[in-house]
């Protein structure tokens, strides 16, 4: 098990590896001199090649790469374009309060899939498998942005229950009743598309299981029903909703954006949108690497605990 | 005798014939039978052909913004499903919209699947460096939430509808190539191969007569569910700024305009969500329909689930 886990941590490096390529391609490929943004339309010529040179832009396209990814090695991911300040000191802050949302938003769409999964799987083709199925449908389609508005729109604007914008408050005390309540709407946006896809995986994977031998013998046993479904039932259909559950969470990431975007607040995505804007090189790079890494790292977790989970994948 | 021999091949032609075409109808009644397939069909088809006829079907100009119609309720006289807040017919525009959200969804995917398929069949077909490169250099994507990538390549690009296309065809390469890859694989492994490679056929005409008829269809499959998905991505990209511009039709960018005016105008911004999410839906169901006539195996699984 530790072997394996080891052996994973390793294939990491390679993917990492591609991925600063990348992100560092990216942003020297693209149009648009970053000394223009720096220094307006109306620079010279000469200016604009001292601040190149100055900023080591001049050097051959390797050089840079090998240069920065010796940086970023060392947690150093320069210094933000448009603030002045240290990409790392800009970054992190905003990395946990997406953490925040995507942890509160996670646990919102596991609870909602699987609470509503199971009922729907327990009552196969009853009225509310019928009208929850459709519903996952429907919730799983919506855009995250548009569904975020409609929130706003119901339950900032219309019924003043929650704020509409930001994380805190500016006359409360920024305590965790008042992140919580900024958190609600944000997290319901967030979690919603992954909670409709986790459903019908909950479902579907119980109603794989509810049909085999196993259980059927368990029920003639006489074991309660409740007993049967949470007992034998769910501990045999979990690895493939663990799996699907995981790959929710870059689903989850992506949406997160958005709703950041719609409630201003104040996360990764959001930061990675403003700084895209703004043409802010180094912090689009460091906030690509950050995610890649942290949803790998998931991934891997994920991994493990379905090994865990199920002593068949253990040896594959 | 002749006569005899000949009305027997005629018949067997005759019987090839029909069993051909009987494929192409069996292949549609099944997708006819799935209801909900049959209705999303008909429903973009509607769609489009608006689309492609905009001219001509919408009741207004989509950038006539009239001063005095500003951020009018639906069932307005004139103004069936509203106004904008800059006067614009929101009827007009969802109708316009429906030519950049569609491109958008179709091109990419297309494009994609096109790359894909080359990239698929070379890996999952000759294996050992050839595929290790492809694959891991893919791997390296998965890495990133699919919807992130796309917003940072169209963010460093300029912000436009090309980009847009370009952003999504980029990050759906890695998801489609597994698909093709995995298809490849399963297909390459069969006897029928074999025999073609015994028969002495070169490679290409091993990979294009046999392989790749052969392995497709989950691959049209997969591309199909995913034009929804991508018509959703895509809007996003609008919403976010960095596809179609304002003041463009587009259903993200009618979101995004509508923010604007949303609790006097809500309409604005309600109605192409709505749009969104019935041609992402419509897509789905008929990726569904598509995968019980093409492969009739799987069919009975999936009414199951």
């Amino acid at each position: 098990m530790l072997r394996q886990i080891v052996t994973r941590l390793l294939a990491i490096l390679p993917i990492l590896l591609i991925l600063s390529i990348f992100a560092f391609l990216l942003v020297h490929l693209a149009p648009g001199d970053v000394t223009d943004a720096l220094l307006g339309p109306m620079a010279t010529e000469e200016a604009k090649e001292k601040l190149r040179i100055s900023m080591g832009l001049d050097e051959p396209l390797f050089v840079q790469y090998a240069h920065w990814l010796g940086n970023v090695l060392q947690g150093d991911f320069g210094v933000s374009v448009h603030t002045k300040r240290d990409v790392s000191e800009v970054v992190l802050p905003r990395f946990y309060n997406t953490v925040i949302l995507a942890a509160a938003s996670l646990f919102l769409a596991l609870t909602v899939g699987f609470g509503v999964g199971m009922f729907a799987a327990a009552r196969s083709y009853s009225t509310f498998d019928r009208v929850s199925m459709s519903t996952t449908l429907i919730v799983g389609s919506m855009p995250p942005y548009w569904l975020a508005l409609l929130l706003v729109l119901a339950f900032a604007l219309e019924y003043r229950w929650f704020p509409a914008t930001g994380m805190v408050s500016i006359t409360g005390d920024g305590g965790i009743v008042d992140i919580l309540h900024h958190l609600v709407l944000p997290a319901i946006a967030t979690a919603a598309a992954p909670a409709a896809i986790i459903t019908r995986m909950v479902r579907a994977s119980m109603l794989e299981v509810l049909g085999q031998n196993y259980v059927r013998v368990a029920r003639a046993k006489g074991i309660p029903k409740r007993r049967i479904l949470w007992h034998h039932a769910l501990r045999n259909a979990l690895p493939p909703i663990a799996t699907i559950a995981g790959l929710q969470l870059g689903f989850l990431l992506g949406g997160a954006l958005f709703t950041e975007v719609v409630f201003a607040w104040p996360g990764l995505g959001n930061q990675l949108y403003y700084s895209i804007v703004a043409r802010d090189v180094p912090v689009v790079q460091a906030a690509i690497i950050i995610i890649a890494l942290a949803f790998v790292l998931v991934n891997l977790a994920v991994d493990v605990l379905n090994a865990a989970l199920d002593p068949r994948v253990r040896t594959m | 005798m002749s006569r005899t021999e000949n009305a027997e091949l005629r018949a067997a032609a005759e019987a090839l014939e029909a069993k051909h075409e009987s494929r192409w109808l069996r292949g549609w009644r099944a997708f006819a039978r799935d209801r909900a397939a049959l209705i999303s069909f008909i429903f973009l088809g509607i769609v489009i052909l608006l689309a492609i006829f905009a001219h001509w079907v919408s009741p207004h100009d989509p950038y006539e913004a009239e001063r005095l119609m500003r951020n009018r309720a639906p069932l307005t006289e004139g103004y069936w499903l509203g106004s904008d807040s800059n006067g614009r017919d929101i009827l007009t525009r969802l109708i316009y919209g429906g030519r950049i959200s569609l491109l958008v969804g179709f091109v990419p995917t297309f494009l994609a699947t096109l790359i894909s398929l080359l990239l698929g069949l070379l890996a999952g077909y000759f294996g050992g460096w050839i595929d290790q490169i492809i694959m891991r250099i893919l791997d390296a994507f998965f890495a990133v939430p699919l919807v992130l990538m796309a917003i940072a390549i169209a963010g460093v690009l300029q912000p436009g509808v090309v980009t847009e296309i370009i952003a999504i065809t980029v990050v759906l390469i890695p998801y489609i190539s597994r698909i093709v890859r995995t298809s490849t694989l399963s297909v390459a492994a069969q006897p029928y191969i074999e025999a073609a490679r015994a028969g002495g056929a070169g490679q290409g005409t091993i990979l294009l007569r046999y392989v790749l008829p052969n392995m497709i269809s989950p691959v049209i499959v997969y591309a199909t569910t995913l034009i929804g998905l991508m018509i959703v991505v895509g809007s996003g990209l609008s919403f976010l700024g960095l596809g179609a511009q304002p003041p463009a039709a587009d259903w993200g960018t009618m979101v995004s305009d509508g923010r604007v005016a949303l609790t006097k105008a809500p309409h604005a911004t309600i109605f192409p969500g709505v749009m969104i999410v019935l041609v992402a839906l419509a897509f789905n169901f008929v990726g569904d329909g598509l995968r019980d006539a093409l492969d009739p195996r799987s069919g009975a699984r999936h009414h199951k689930g």
